[in-house]
Formats: C-alpha cells, sequence, structure tokens
C-alpha cells in the first residue's frame, strides 16, 4: 500500500492526485508573455540566489570537504549551541546519535537517526547556519561541516572526501522509513455518521492541564 | 489587590453560589485583568478630571456616567488606532520553555477573546525561524527560476499590477495541539488551539505568474523559499500551484504585517502553515521534489512503529470552543453562550456538534454566515447553566464527510509520536465554581 520515498524519487511516479486537480492544468502558453511583466533574470542574479541542493545532487556548488577539516570548523561555528558531539545545547537541536529510538517511548531524530538525505543537511546548513549568520559560510566549509557531521553519525569515514560529486549518493541510514502518499484522511467512523445521544464513550477523566502545570501564568 | 470570589459575584442573585473556594488558575488572572468589568466593592474614586480607568458604581444608571459630561479626544491622537486599553489582556502569547530562541519561536492567537471570523492583523499568531526580516519594499524582488520558459524578475508594483483575487483562508500551523497528543498539557485554549489565524488576502494567483513565465511539461514541483535568515524552503506539487495558491501582499485590507512575511508571502489554502512561505523572494520548478529540512527532519509525521508519513500537506477538519474555556471561565447561572471556531483543509465546514456531558449526547450549533471554503467558521450553542459540571466538546464535519475524531482514534492510527496535525476533540471541564480546565478523558 506504501511507496517508500526512493521509489517514489522516479520522476514518472511523482503527478500527484492529477486527477482532483486536472481541471486546474494550464493551456499551452505557446511562449507568449501574458501581461508584460518583470524582467528576464540574468544568469549572474540567477545564480546568487539559487542555493538549494537536491536530494540527486542537483544544486551542489563546485567544493569538497572532509570531517578531519570539518572538525574544527564546527567546532569554531557550530558546537556553541549543537555541543562538541553533536549534543545539543539548553533545547538547541542534537545533531548526532539516536539510533533505534524511533519506535520507541523518546524518539531522537538526528540527522543519522532520521534525516534522509545528506543534501538536506548542506542546503540547510548553507541557507540558514550559523543561525544568525546566514549563508556565510563557503562552499568548502560547508562541505566539511556536513562531512563532520554524516562523520558523527557513523555514515562517513573520517577522511572522505565530500562534494558536489558525491553528495547526491550518501546513502542515509533512515532513508527507506518514510512512507507517501499521505494515508489521510484515517481515524474515520465506519459508519461515516457521528453517534448523537446515548453514545458509548467513557467520560471519565484521565488527565488534568492543572496538574501539569506547565502553563505559563499572565503577570497580575 | 486580590479579590475573593464573592466580590466577583456580588449583587447578582444569578451568579455561582458563594461557597465555593477561590480559583486559582488561569481563570482568576484573567479575572484580575478584566477588573474594569468587574463590580469593584470599596474602592469608589473621588470624581475626577484624570481619566478615569476603574470600576466605579457612580457610572451606573440614573447616575450620568464619568465620561458622559466631557468632550473626549479629538481625531488623530491616535492616527493609527488601537484596542481600548481595556482589552489589553487580548494579546499573542508565548510558551517560553517550548522552544530555544524567540527568533525561531512561535506564539498564540488569543482565540478565546475574538468574535466573528477574521483574526485582526496584530493578534495573528507568529512562527519565525530566522526573526522578522526588515524587508525594505523598494527592494523586495521575487525571483522564478527553473523549468520555466523565461525566468523573470517580479518588483513589488509588478505583484501588484497583475489580476487581483481577495480571498479569506485559515492559516494553521501542522503543530498547532502538537502538546496535546499524550494528554491534556496546557491549560488554555490559546495554547492549544492558538496557531491559527484567519485573514482575508489580497494578491496575485500563482497560475498567473505561471502563465506570465511559461512552465515547461517536465516541471512537476516548486520550491519556494523566504529571504528570511532561515531561508525557509517547501517543495509543493504543481498541482497545488496551479489550483489555487497565491502571491499575498495585503491581510485584511491592509499591507501584510512584518511578522506575516511582509511584503510578500505565499498562500496554500488548506495546507500546513509552514508552506506559505514569508517574505517570499524565490519560487524554483523542477521536476522532483527539493527534501528541504522543513520538510524532511520537521513536518513529517513519526508513527509508533518508527516510520514516517512525508508529505502530509492538508490540515483536516477541526473545532474547538473558544467560550467557556480555560480563558473564559464561567460567570453566570442561567442563559449562557458556547462560542467556538471550525475550519477544514478539504473545503467547507458543514456542521458542528456540541457535546456538554464528555461525549454522550450532542446537539447541532449554529453556524454563522460566511461560511467560506479553507476558512475559519463561527458556531454559537445558547445553552442553560445552573452550576453543574460539564464536559464541553465540539465535533467539525466538513463537506467531504470528514469527521473531527477523537484523540484515542487518532492514536490508534499514529501513537503519540507524530508531533503534527493532532485535530482531536478537546474536553473543557466546567467545574461547579465556573473554573474551566483542559482535561482528557478516556
Amino acid at each position: 500500500m506504501f511507496v517508500s520515498v526512493k521509489k517514489m524519487m522516479k520522476p514518472a511516479i511523482f503527478g500527484l492526485a492529477g486527477a482532483m486537480m486536472a481541471a486546474s492544468v494550464l493551456p499551452a502558453t505557446a511562449g507568449e508573455r501574458v501581461f508584460g511583466l518583470g524582467k528576464l533574470a540574468t544568469p549572474e542574479e540567477v545564480k546568487g540566489w539559487d542555493i538549494d541542493v537536491r536530494p540527486d545532487g542537483l544544486g551542489a556548488p563546485i567544493g569538497a570537504g572532509n570531517a578531519i577539516d570539518g572538525e574544527e570548523v564546527y567546532a569554531d561555528r557550530c558546537a556553541h549551541c549543537h555541543g562538541d558531539f553533536g549534543e545539543g545545547v539548553d533545547r538547541w537541536p542534537i545533531l548526532a546519535g539516536g539510533h533505534d529510538t524511533l519506535d520507541g517511548e523518546d524518539p531522537v531524530k538526528t540527522i543519522g537517526s532520521y534525516w534522509p538525505y545528506a543534501s538536506t543537511a548542506y542546503d540547510y546548513i548553507y541557507r540558514a547556519m550559523p543561525f544568525g549568520e546566514a549563508q556565510s559560510l563557503t562552499y568548502d566549509e560547508t562541505y566539511m561541516i556536513v562531512a563532520y557531521l554524516l562523520y558523527m553519525n557513523d555514515v562517513i569515514e573520517d577522511d572522505f572526501v565530500l562534494s558536489n560529486e558525491n553528495i547526491g549518493s550518501i546513502e542515509m541510514p533512515n532513508r527507506d522509513n518514510f512512507f507517501m502518499p499521505d494515508p489521510r484522511p484515517d481515524a474515520q467512523l465506519a459508519s461515516g455518521e457521528p453517534c448523537m445521544s446515548n453514545c458509548n464513550v467513557s467520560t471519565e477523566i484521565i488527565g488534568r492541564a492543572r496538574i501539569i502545570d506547565v502553563t505559563p501564568e499572565d503577570d497580575g | 489587590m486580590s479579590r475573593s470570589k464573592n466580590d466577583l459575584i456580588e449583587g447578582n442573585e444569578n451568579n455561582v453560589s458563594s461557597d465555593v473556594s477561590p480559583i486559582e488558575s488561569v481563570a482568576i488572572s484573567r479575572r484580575k485583568m478584566l477588573g474594569g468589568a468587574v463590580l469593584a466593592a470599596g474602592s469608589l474614586a473621588a470624581p475626577s478630571l484624570a481619566k478615569a480607568t476603574e470600576s466605579n458604581p457612580d457610572n451606573l444608571p440614573p447616575n450620568v456616567s464619568e465620561w458622559t459630561p466631557y468632550l473626549g479626544e479629538g481625531v488623530d491622537v491616535n492616527p493609527y488606532g488601537s484596542p481600548s486599553e481595556h482589552e489589553a489582556h487580548v494579546i499573542r502569547r508565548s510558551v517560553e520553555w517550548l522552544t530555544a530562541s524567540p527568533e525561531s519561536s512561535v506564539n498564540f492567537t488569543p482565540l478565546q477573546d475574538l468574535d466573528g471570523i477574521v483574526t485582526p492583523n496584530g493578534l495573528c499568531f507568529e512562527r519565525h525561524h530566522g526573526g522578522v526580516p526588515e524587508v525594505i519594499p523598494q527592494d523586495y524582488r521575487l525571483m522564478i527560476n527553473g523549468l520555466v520558459d523565461r525566468e523573470l524578475i517580479f518588483t513589488l508594483d509588478d505583484l501588484k499590477r497583475f489580476p487581483q483575487v481577495n480571498r479569506f483562508h485559515f492559516l494553521e500551523c501542522a503543530a498547532n495541539g502538537g502538546m496535546e497528543w499524550r494528554g491534556a498539557q496546557l491549560n488554555g485554549c490559546q495554547y492549544t488551539f492558538g496557531m491559527v489565524h484567519n485573514v482575508q488576502y489580497s494578491g496575485v494567483r500563482l497560475s498567473d505568474i505561471c502563465r506570465e513565465v511559461g512552465i515547461k511539461p517536465s516541471a512537476k514541483w516548486v520550491l519556494a523559499e523566504g529571504g528570511d535568515s532561515a531561508g525557509m524552503n517547501r517543495s509543493i506539487p504543481i498541482e497545488k500551484i496551479l489550483d489555487d495558491c497565491m502571491i499575498a501582499y495585503s491581510m485584511n485590507g491592509e499591507a501584510l504585517r512584518p511578522e506575516q512575511g511582509y511584503p510578500a508571502r505565499l498562500v496554500v489554502p488548506g495546507w500546513e502553515g509552514n508552506m506559505w512561505v514569508k517574505w517570499i523572494r524565490r519560487l524554483e520548478f523542477g521536476d522532483m521534489p527539493y527534501m528541504a529540512r522543513e520538510e524532511t527532519s520537521k513536518y513529517t509525521d513519526l508513527m509508533e512503529d518508527g516510520k514516517a508519513r512525508m508529505f502530509t500537506w492538508v490540515m483536516d477538519a477541526k473545532s474547538c470552543v473558544t467560550s467557556p474555556s480555560p480563558e473564559k471561565p464561567m460567570m453566570h447561572k442561567g442563559q449562557n453562550l458556547l462560542k467556538g471556531l471550525a475550519w477544514s483543509g478539504r473545503g467547507k465546514i458543514t456542521r458542528v456538534d456540541v457535546s456538554l456531558d464528555g461525549g454522550v449526547n450532542w446537539q447541532t450549533a449554529e453556524l454563522h454566515a460566511p461560511v467560506l471554503d479553507k476558512s475559519l467558521t463561527r458556531f454559537t450553542l445558547p445553552f442553560q447553566w445552573n452550576g453543574e459540571e460539564l464536559k464541553v466538546q465540539s465535533r467539525a464535519i466538513d463537506e467531504t464527510g470528514y469527521v473531527q475524531p477523537t484523540i484515542q482514534a487518532l492514536q490508534k492510527e499514529r501513537g503519540v509520536n507524530s508531533i503534527y496535525h493532532n485535530n482531536a476533540i478537546a474536553t473543557w471541564l466546567v467545574k461547579s465554581n465556573g473554573e474551566v480546565e483542559n482535561v482528557r478523558l478516556g
């Protein structure tokens, strides 16, 4: 019933819910602009803003780095919030470990235990990290940091040179554990019509927010 | 100054009986803040030209109220109007322990204090991942690149020259109610349901922008990207982009608020709020999803077996009772009005049922026009209360026939670790003293 993400990545299968929205498919544009608004983007303009990196490596800028070099960059730019070993400081995210916790009481979702694609780490770190210094890392520094994070998560060896050439072929441990399409609506009544009177439900109180006592109090 | 319960109910024989203990909850905090609405016995202020803000029995009939004889403020005293100072408690609130920093955090809409379906702009909940960028409108650009005939860059003026659409839509964070999966945790309507707002958007159909750039047949996905410090990015299937998505530049008639994406944001009707990229700077057309951080490590729904649902975009039907609620205790016996909101990402709300006894018996509430597609819908139910304990619930049904489920039904399907998409029926316990608490039944 479920299709794994890996299989879904074949482009031919990506026509989502086509029947549902078929009415909105556009007429052919025949190369004509309709409104004459906007200006053509130059290749330089696009290059400056097109920073995303896809799971297959498309968009990865030319560069390379390994975990040995990455350890120093990570210590300098990342460890303050994420800890020397990716363990997380205060409420900042844990980046390493958490293997075999996803089906437990307290799942720890890290790059190693949860993230399905290595490209995501590159894409996110370059665009948004360090927190408050977005897009300040060089391409090589970003590869080094990603290599160090993958090394800490036992995905690659410390001397593996991560680059634009191979980031699209890194196999992440949890990659096959994501499923689509969305199986909702779920949790629906078999009859479709909800009970209106003398319904057979438990009305016993089994939990109270006041007892938990984590609600912020207003002053006054 | 502290008031006893007896002070609150003095002089009204219909009020809650006076032999109950003082309430020490969020509810009493609210009552203290609402001091102006309560009879304050023994604090009779002397008549004065100074603006009085405390309640005063001398204002009541047959006396002439103190604001009547004198001239009030003229025009332009407050060129951009503000709510009455007596409404100062109607604000967004956050839960500090939820997040690591206020720049990557969330606050909540005070649903319990609102009527109708429109959320005032200043009360729309905020969720930022890198703070609110200060975008200069003249320097704002929207870039379209990838699998298109023409890669184009639009100014804000360009966007405003496209044909315009005006539509009401709710925006709900997929994590709304996410703290309640395991049990009743936060004692408030605002904290358990307030990651939703509903405004009228004005802007451009993305299908019109697509016609202008020309979409290549191989384009199946669009990466939407923000210009904020998080560079927020999400993949959206082309079918949704062409169906009803828009680039909005106005909300409720005025320019977007900075915290809501000024000067332009993506509107993805009925789908989780994280996809409604604010301060949007770029749309890239591609032939596969981009698997950004927010659609892989976040906003995927972890099931009990350790596998995760991905691309769970639609916000299923949901409702909440906004009054009575933990912030809106029952103050009067006799006639009362129950108020609430319902919404569905799959279309219009067709019915809302309300139970006062924990789900044993239900009655259908009145839906108030306008009832719009993928918009908050207001419901009310007049009822009588004589001090008995109530277990108040609401249950929304949408035009697809979807029925808002119980938390037990959701837990059975998904376990308790999925964080997102908790649209379960909640229960407010109304105690005999009028206090209201968020509880879990089972």
